[in-house]
């Protein structure tokens, strides 16, 4: 038990999780690669058409999973804030810092392929109902969070304030994820939820997952990324860095 | 308390703090965050007067009618309790569908039918093959007849 305790303190400090990061980087590549041919394999020639939406709904296979991993890679960054807040790591700072880029992406895309998803379905390409407005807000709880960050000159500091800001926002996650089923949407209800069993079918459900866990290795792969050019940059004048830098 | 656990409580409650905060402000603004109102909720006068509002449920069966000039469409939207009647011109999304819903965006004319300014199709969460979407359909006729048939016998 202390073993363990100990080997988990041993890698929150950035000297030891910088050759950590890299060596598990090109793992997370791999899977993210594997998943995603699977995952599009299987939604754009295994699933079957949709009966009310044809062709068209296949845009779910992208859409689902990046409005998924908006809201998840949200709930990673304040939970890393937190624990900056409370034990002063200097490590989950900076994971919460490279975590960011990624969600705001993945929101962007959630909003982008749901315009296109919803003109031709719906009608329109944009209603200010309560699903596409919150999903909205955390866009901008995002850029907000790296434009914050990014003018704060003493990085320590600029962790404290980005570290409040994501815990403030952590509200609307809730709020996205119910806002279908508190309020009249335009949005539809989810169709994949823990209560109740998924509504649709078997091939369609499965492409989504794997398309899913495609997005989600990515993501962990390009914040490790990430997190090893800001432990480098945050690091430049210790020894350690200047010896990894020469070599 | 050691500073790490005055911290965590700190965090802890502010989120605290927060999150009720949140749902007394979003309790208030229920009426506002509402996408469309239901035909029930127009009935007992919740509908704004001389402004646009929106409109939802479903098109009801047999209701879709085209009128002479081609593009103006009339339809009931229902749901299940109280219908209305609304009134557009323009084209309709592709999946706009009788029994499906729909949200309408418009005024109440004086007369009681709706004036759709833009009529916008709501689909619903089920994803299926055609197959089994007809089946599903076979399923409910069936079901339909066998009742029709049992209350001829009685």
């Amino acid at each position: 038990m202390s073993n363990g305790l100990l080997n988990w303190f041993k890698y929150a400090s950035p000297q030891s999780f910088y050759p950590l990061a890299g060596k598990m980087i090109p793992w997370f590549w791999a899977l993210a690669a594997i998943f995603g041919v699977v995952g599009l394999y299987i939604g754009f020639f295994v699933a079957p058409t949709d009966a009310q939406q044809g062709e068209g709904y296949r845009i779910i296979f992208l859409h689902v999973p990046a409005a998924w991993m908006s809201m998840f890679i949200y709930l990673v960054m304040a939970f890393w804030a937190a624990i900056g807040l409370i034990y002063k790591t200097r490590l989950s700072g900076m994971m919460a810092t490279a975590l960011a880029p990624t969600g705001a992406m993945f929101t962007f895309l959630a909003l982008w392929t749901g315009a296109f998803w919803g003109k031709p379905m719906w009608g329109a390409w944009w209603v200010w109902d309560a699903r596409l407005t919150s999903e909205l807000i955390l866009f901008f709880l995002y850029v907000g969070f790296i434009a914050l960050q990014a003018a704060i000159d003493d990085p320590r500091r600029a962790d404290k304030a980005g570290a409040i800001l994501a815990l403030v926002g952590v509200v609307n996650i809730p709020i996205i994820y119910f806002s279908v089923k508190w309020w009249n949407t335009l949005h539809q209800g989810a169709s994949v939820s823990l209560t109740k069993a998924p509504s649709m079918a078997q091939t369609m459900l499965w492409g989504m997952l794997v398309c899913a866990l495609a997005f989600w290795m990515y993501a962990i792969a390009v914040a490790l990324m990430r997190v090893r050019g800001i432990i480098l940059e945050r690091e430049r004048n210790t020894e350690w860095v200047r010896q990894e830098l020469a070599r | 308390m050691k500073p790490r656990q005055q911290r965590i409580a700190l965090i802890v409650g502010g989120l605290a703090v927060l999150g009720i905060a949140a749902v007394l402000v979003l309790n208030a603004l229920r009426s506002n965050l509402e996408f469309s109102i239901t035909p029930t909720q127009v009935a007992s006068g919740e509908a704004p007067k001389d402004r646009v509002f929106r409109v939802g449920g479903m098109v009801k069966e047999g209701s879709l009618a085209r009128e002479a000039d081609g593009v103006t469409v009339r339809f009931v939207v229902t749901d299940t309790a109280r219908e209305m009647t609304v009134n557009y011109k323009g084209i309709l999304p592709d999946l706009f569908k009788e029994g499906k819903g729909v949200v309408a965006q418009g005024k109440l004319g004086a007369d009681g039918v709706f004036v759709a300014s833009e009529v916008l199709a709501k689909h619903d969460e089920n994803y299926m093959p055609p197959e089994a979407a007809h089946a599903l359909d076979e399923a409910s006729r069936r079901a339909v007849n066998e009742q029709a048939a049992q209350s001829l016998k009685q």
